[in-house]
């Protein structure tokens, strides 16, 4: 399979600052605004963002990590269980702002189950969403993020990887094609 | 990570330790979600479950049914007591009629043991055991696990006396085969008459006396006298059984250590147990139940992950 460098490190460091300034942009101190980063993924990119918002404006904001497995819709159309990661919200969503994190937005599926699980723990004034990358014209469902850190045209079949340095060993984003000859 | 090794779950003696660790960390999960404000997932939306109580039960009925519903799926109770099971009709028949309603996993209890078995070979739904006569009651073996393992951190190592009428129970076979998978010690305490020939076999140790069981373990799992089942008398009396197996305050003080405490319940206050121990500090009973919708739940999932849509 050829891969193509949708980021590399410094362009990745770049965008998440961006992000963050983005987010400052409209949720000032976030005194009233909460990010929840989705299982499993989206936990390094809410990670990134609380230590980058830290250096900013020397506060942390509230963070929490949400599971969405049993609220998914593909349940018994896999072969195997899928075992579910830790839910970590030890906060009241009520009322606040609640900005859903993600890697990689694709179908929207995930983020459509994250919308439900989210609305299990209380009925927050707004959600918003915020992904790292966007693949655009793959959608299954209506639904758009609200804050990209890169948009990329991808074909289905395609698969977009976003590495992590803490956890890969180098911050970058890359996308695997199919040969045109397979 | 797989799927369990089983399709159904009739008895612990079946599963690996894997299978356990696996209904372990499912129920960790399901312990967080139903202490959320919405206690409820949409996992099993379209998964019908029947609960078939051919005996009595309060806890682990109702403990099946919060469970199910828990995760979305629907739920059909039936017991022998109002049903046509009194006008003659035979097990496989009763179950045949329900299935023909369209229902995906039966939960059985059943005064014969092999009930639940015999009923995988022939529905074409997952059952569960809830309880089969004296044989083995599975998912509360799984539970009073869980519960050691959230008390004490880990099972492995740690050393459980099951006390009291192990002869008629099926929660202590079930406990001993789920504990010693998991790497515990387990003794066996009750009467001579109480307790089991050869049950050495199984790997227990065997006390007919409950200071040195208590002196020895670190969980003390209290087990009813279950009178329904006892054909002839295998003790003088209650009061005499109270006095020799009987649980007391003074007695858990005078050992110099704590242990836990747990009971599957029904309790029979100032028989098995004081009210004074079985309220206290060391004991662990509501826990037990608490923890036991978590364990349904996982089982109840992660048998329902195989149901071929």
């Amino acid at each position: 399979m050829d891969k193509q460098v949708i980021l590399d490190a410094q362009q990745f460091d770049l965008t998440l600052t961006r992000l963050c300034h983005e987010l400052i942009e409209q949720h000032s101190d976030f005194s009233n605004t909460v990010l929840i980063g989705l299982q499993p993924r989206g936990i390094h990119v809410v990670k990134r963002l609380r230590d980058k918002l830290y250096e900013i404006l020397s506060t942390t904001p509230v963070c929490g990590n949400l599971d969405i497995t049993f609220y998914r819709d593909d349940f018994r159309r896999r072969e195997k269980p899928i075992i579910p990661s830790v839910t970590n919200i030890d906060f009241s969503i009520e009322n606040k702002q609640v900005i859903l994190v993600d890697d990689v937005l694709f179908t929207g599926r995930t983020i459509r189950s994250g919308l439900d699980a989210l609305l299990t723990f209380g009925r927050p004034t707004k959600v918003q969403l915020l992904v790292l990358i966007d693949r655009r014209f793959n959608r299954d469902l209506p639904i758009q993020a609200d804050y990209i850190g890169k948009s990329v045209d991808t074909l289905f079949h395609e698969k977009v990887k976003v590495s992590w340095l803490e956890v890969d060993g180098e911050d970058k984003v890359e996308l695997y094609m199919k040969d045109s000859n397979e | 990570m797989n799927n369990l090794s089983v399709s159904h779950l009739t008895g612990i003696r079946d599963l690996t330790a894997e299978d356990i660790e696996m209904i372990f960390k499912t129920a960790d999960s399901f312990k967080d979600v139903i202490n959320r404000p919405i206690k409820k997932v949409p996992s099993l939306r379209d998964i019908t479950i029947a609960n078939l109580f051919f005996e009595n039960s309060t806890r682990t009925r109702l403990s099946f049914e919060l469970a199910a519903k828990r995760l979305s799926a629907d739920v059909v109770n039936f017991t022998a007591a109002n049903s046509s099971v009194k006008k003659g009709e035979t097990l496989i028949d009763t179950v045949n009629n329900i299935l023909s309603m369209k229902v995906d996993m039966v939960v059985i209890r059943h005064a014969s043991p092999g009930a639940a078995s015999f009923l995988t070979k022939h529905i074409p739904a997952k059952v569960i055991n809830a309880g089969d006569g004296t044989h083995e009651h599975p998912t509360q073996a799984l539970l009073d696990a869980y519960s050691i393992r959230e008390k004490l951190g880990t099972v492995k190592g740690k050393k459980v006396a099951i006390i009291g009428d192990i002869l008629h129970s099926r929660v202590a076979l079930s406990n001993i085969y789920c504990l010693q998978k998991l790497g515990a010690e387990v003794m066996v305490c009750g009467p001579s008459t109480l307790i089991p020939k050869y049950i050495e076999r199984l790997g227990v140790k065997v006390s007919h006396n409950l200071h040195e069981a208590l002196m020895w373990c670190d969980v003390a799992n209290m087990l009813r006298i279950q009178l329904e089942r006892q054909d002839i008398q295998y003790f003088p009396s209650l009061r005499d059984y109270a006095l020799q197996f009987g649980l007391n305050q003074e007695l858990l003080d005078s050992l110099g250590k704590e242990i836990v405490i747990m009971h599957p319940g029904p309790i029979n206050r100032g028989v098995e147990i004081t009210s004074e121990v079985a309220d206290g500090d060391q004991s662990i009973i509501l826990n037990q139940v608490e923890n036991g919708v978590a364990i349904r739940m996982a089982v109840i999932y992660l048998l329902a992950s195989q149901i071929e849509r």
